[in-house]
């Protein structure tokens, strides 16, 4: 498992996340190498997409105690799109609606922005058809508004198929499994296990045990109230998966920052 | 406009095709606010500034009218200096035009409509040259007419599309060459006591298009397009357009406008008149890109006969003060309006734009989309009325009106006025104003996108039911003006 590499490509020591003046994040600390899946589970409150999100730079969540690194960088110098240009990705629990812009504006943009104002985008009508019948989208979807009527199936294909062409370093799927339907979750797996190689790491949010069986990871970490109680291998899964949280609820209040 | 191309193809291509270098970094001066100093020292002929009825009898006289037009301009004169100015609107900003300070007739060549643009002096094709007028012309327009000034100096028409019977001149031409036709319908639905600035058009009026499409014949692929170019300081533009469509035939036309940046005031104030016969279809497509500097009082309107469909596509980006409300009276059974309007105000702007319908008939429908953009300390004003008569039963109504503001100073009011004299009709309304919303700007960022060019998506997403209306050029070109307005280096 861990004789991949053993550069880290996130580094979390003792973060905490604060939102609305709230902290739901409390002193957490987590190390990704390259070519390392890691599944975060958690029960629902308990600052999973928080946390992803003040990684990504999201103005409502800020990182107010602890180290955060990207690839040996601190993330809190960096602004969002920054840090996605650095290889960082997330694909979003509940992602934005914009009327008005199409998918393919939108993906070529990001394209642009990642690789530079004078890339050769010529190819890009190709590149995006391809990705889009890999992850099984209708081409339709090109010229559709970004999320914008999309079911929630749709949205989580969307945000693979994102995945698929930015080509992240560091990649972390928030709960881009619930909402699908079992072909669906089929095809997702499949395009996350495509994606991944001994390059890039996978920080992969869930609630459920079955997306486990098609993309395997090497550590799953069980968070609750802002932090991670128990770290081990894919039986963890299986554990919660029967006995919830219950079993893994610390006996005294968990430590803070 | 009516072309094939399915959404998904035109988004992949419009994606494809532009150029994301394309204009950051520039400003409108370099791009369209240019002054050409060869060209003003050329002027075949400049009448000094100020308006009176020596004036007036000048620029009759060197079109050489009929006594009827004469007649008519200096009756006009007498209601534009009796009439005070209008009581409503952004007074303030009006009441400071100095009417006296302006050039009313500029004839910028001795020959004007050439058709050859080779016969064109360099000195004026430059200006259109850079604007790109004649690339379009080649690319896909049916015909083109290049005002510069007072006068239109470069014309053209399809070989096909004079076959058909089409008829696309400047006005002077148009007077010259059907006088009857001209006469009959010239001012039907603008007389000059409409407003002040009508009355003011009617008086020294110079220029525009006269279009007359025969019947049955559809010229809604190949637009017809006509480009206004002010390039003088304190210049007036006063150019007259009236567009015929007979019965069951199509058009699209196109109009564009730009001027120079200069500190003190020009004026623009059109006139264009619609006539839509029974089955007609005229969609009458403006992208207006006015330096900061011009007040731009227009006043359009069209009537739409059994059957018949006006639409107005009305892009108002530039001047100082706008004041727009394209109207349509639906004088026929089926008649219908479209009226989809975007405005851009920044700093030192006030567009104030809207629509005007008139349900006269039974079975009528029409639509307002106004969509407005305020930014910094701009302002957008929607001002629209509907009007149904009585007897207009069953008739649609449907106003829209979306107001974006970027800024906590940014303003967008909103006056809709509805007078229903019949109570068989539907009617829609809906208004909103919104903010750019901070989570959509986080979605794009955190896919690399700047902050600066997630707004600029964003925005333009906002007027993406306006843009895809545009032929695909124009689309391309609007995105980049608003590009421009947002990068704030506007004159
Ligand atoms: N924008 C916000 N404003 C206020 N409170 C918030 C905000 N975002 C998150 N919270 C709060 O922070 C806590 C953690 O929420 P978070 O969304 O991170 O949980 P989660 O682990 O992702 O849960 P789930 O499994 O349901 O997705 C919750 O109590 C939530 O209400
Ligand atoms: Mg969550």
């Amino acid at each position: 498992m861990s004789n991949k590499s053993n550069k880290a490509l996130l580094h979390l020591t003792d973060v905490s996340v604060t939102v609305e003046n709230k902290q739901v994040v409390r002193g957490l600390s987590l190390t990704i190498k390259a070519g390392e899946i890691h599944a975060l589970m958690g029960k629902n409150g308990s600052g999973k997409s928080s946390l992803s999100n003040a990684l990504m730079g999201h103005p409502y969540y800020t990182i107010s105690a602890g180290s955060a690194e990207l690839m040996g960088q601190n993330v809190t110098e960096l602004q969002a799109d920054e840090r996605s240009r650095a290889g960082l990705f997330l694909a979003f629990q509940y992602p934005q609606a914009i009327p008005g812009v199409t998918v393919a504006n939108f993906m070529r943009s990001a394209l642009i922005a990642h690789r530079g104002k004078e890339a050769d985008m010529r190819g890009y009508r190709k590149e995006l058809f391809a990705a889009m019948d890999e992850l099984e989208i209708d081409r339709d979807f090109a010229g559709r508004y970004i999320n914008d009527g999309f079911s929630g199936g749709e949205k989580k294909r969307l945000e693979i198929l994102q995945l698929f062409l930015l080509q992240p370093t560091m990649a972390i799927l928030d709960e881009t499994d619930s909402g699908l339907d079992i072909d669906a979750l089929k095809i997702v797996a499949a395009g996350i296990n495509k994606f991944h190689t001994a390059k890039n790491g996978i920080l992969l949010v869930t609630h459920y045990q079955r997306i486990l069986d098609y993309v395997i990871p090497d550590y799953v970490h069980v968070m609750i109230d802002g932090n991670i109680v128990k770290t081990g291998g894919p039986e963890v899964a299986l554990e919660l998966e029967e006995g919830g949280y219950e079993v893994f609820q610390p006996a005294k209040t968990a430590v803070g920052a | 406009m009516s072309e094939n191309t399915d959404q998904l193809d035109r988004a992949v291509m419009d994606a494809e095709t532009r150029d994301s270098t394309a204009s950051i970094g520039s400003n409108y001066a370099e791009k369209y606010g240019f002054y050409d100093e060869e060209a003003a020292r050329n002027y075949f002929l400049k009448g000094a500034k100020g308006i009176n009825h020596d004036v007036v009898e000048n620029i009759s006289r060197i079109k050489s009218e009929p006594k009827w037009m004469n007649e008519f301009r200096h009756k006009s004169l007498d209601i534009f200096l009796s009439k005070p100015m209008p009581t409503w609107g952004d007074t303030e900003l009006m009441n400071t035009i100095d009417f006296q300070n302006i050039y009313y007739y500029i004839k910028p060549i001795e020959k004007s409509a050439r058709d050859n643009w080779d016969d064109v002096p360099d000195y004026i094709k430059n200006t259109f040259d850079k604007l790109g007028i004649p690339e379009a012309e080649q690319k896909f327009l049916g015909g083109v007419s290049a005002q510069f000034e007072s006068e239109v100096v470069y014309h053209s028409l399809k070989e096909d599309l004079v076959k058909r019977g089409i008829i696309f001149l400047d006005m002077d031409e148009g007077l010259k060459q059907y006088p009857e036709l001209v006469r009959e319908h010239f001012a039907s639905l603008i007389p000059p006591a409409d407003n002040k600035f009508a009355a003011l058009n009617s008086a020294v009026w110079s220029g525009g298009s006269f279009i007359y499409i025969p019947k049955g014949v559809d010229v809604g692929a190949s637009p017809l397009q006509a480009y206004f170019r002010i390039n003088a300081e304190n210049m007036g533009q006063f150019e007259r357009t009236l567009i015929i469509a007979d019965e069951g035939s199509r058009l699209h036309y196109i109009e564009g406008c730009t001027a120079p940046i200069w500190t003190s005031d020009s004026l623009h104030c059109a006139v264009v008149e619609l006539i839509a016969m029974d089955n007609a279809y005229i969609r009458y497509t403006t992208i207006q890109n006015w330096a900061n500097n011009i007040f731009n009082l227009v006043t359009k309107r069209a009537i739409a006969k059994k059957n018949a469909t006006v639409e107005w596509v009305d892009g108002n980006l530039g001047s100082k003060l706008t004041m727009k409300f394209p109207c349509v009276y639906l004088s026929g059974e089926y008649a219908k309006a479209e009226i989809l309007s975007i405005a851009f105000a920044g700093t030192g702007q006030h567009q104030d734009a809207g629509a005007k319908v008139i349900h006269i008939a039974p079975n009528t429908s029409s639509r307002i989309t106004s969509k407005s953009i305020s930014k910094d300390k701009g302002i957008a004003s929607y001002r629209g009325m509907v009007k149904v008569y009585k007897g207009a039963k069953n008739s649609k109504v449907s106003v829209e009106c979306d107001a974006l503001l970027l800024g906590s100073e940014a303003r967008s009011d909103t006056y809709p006025t509805m007078e229903i004299h019949e109570d068989d009709v539907k009617i829609e309304h809906e208004a909103r104003v919104s903010k750019v919303s901070e989570e959509q700007l986080f979605y794009l960022t955190s896919r690399g996108i700047t902050l600066d060019e997630a707004r600029l998506l964003i925005v333009n997403g906002f007027i993406e039911p306006f843009t895809k209306e545009l032929p695909m050029e124009y689309a391309v070109e609007l995105n980049r003006l608003i590009e421009l307005e947002m990068t704030g280096s506007v004159g």
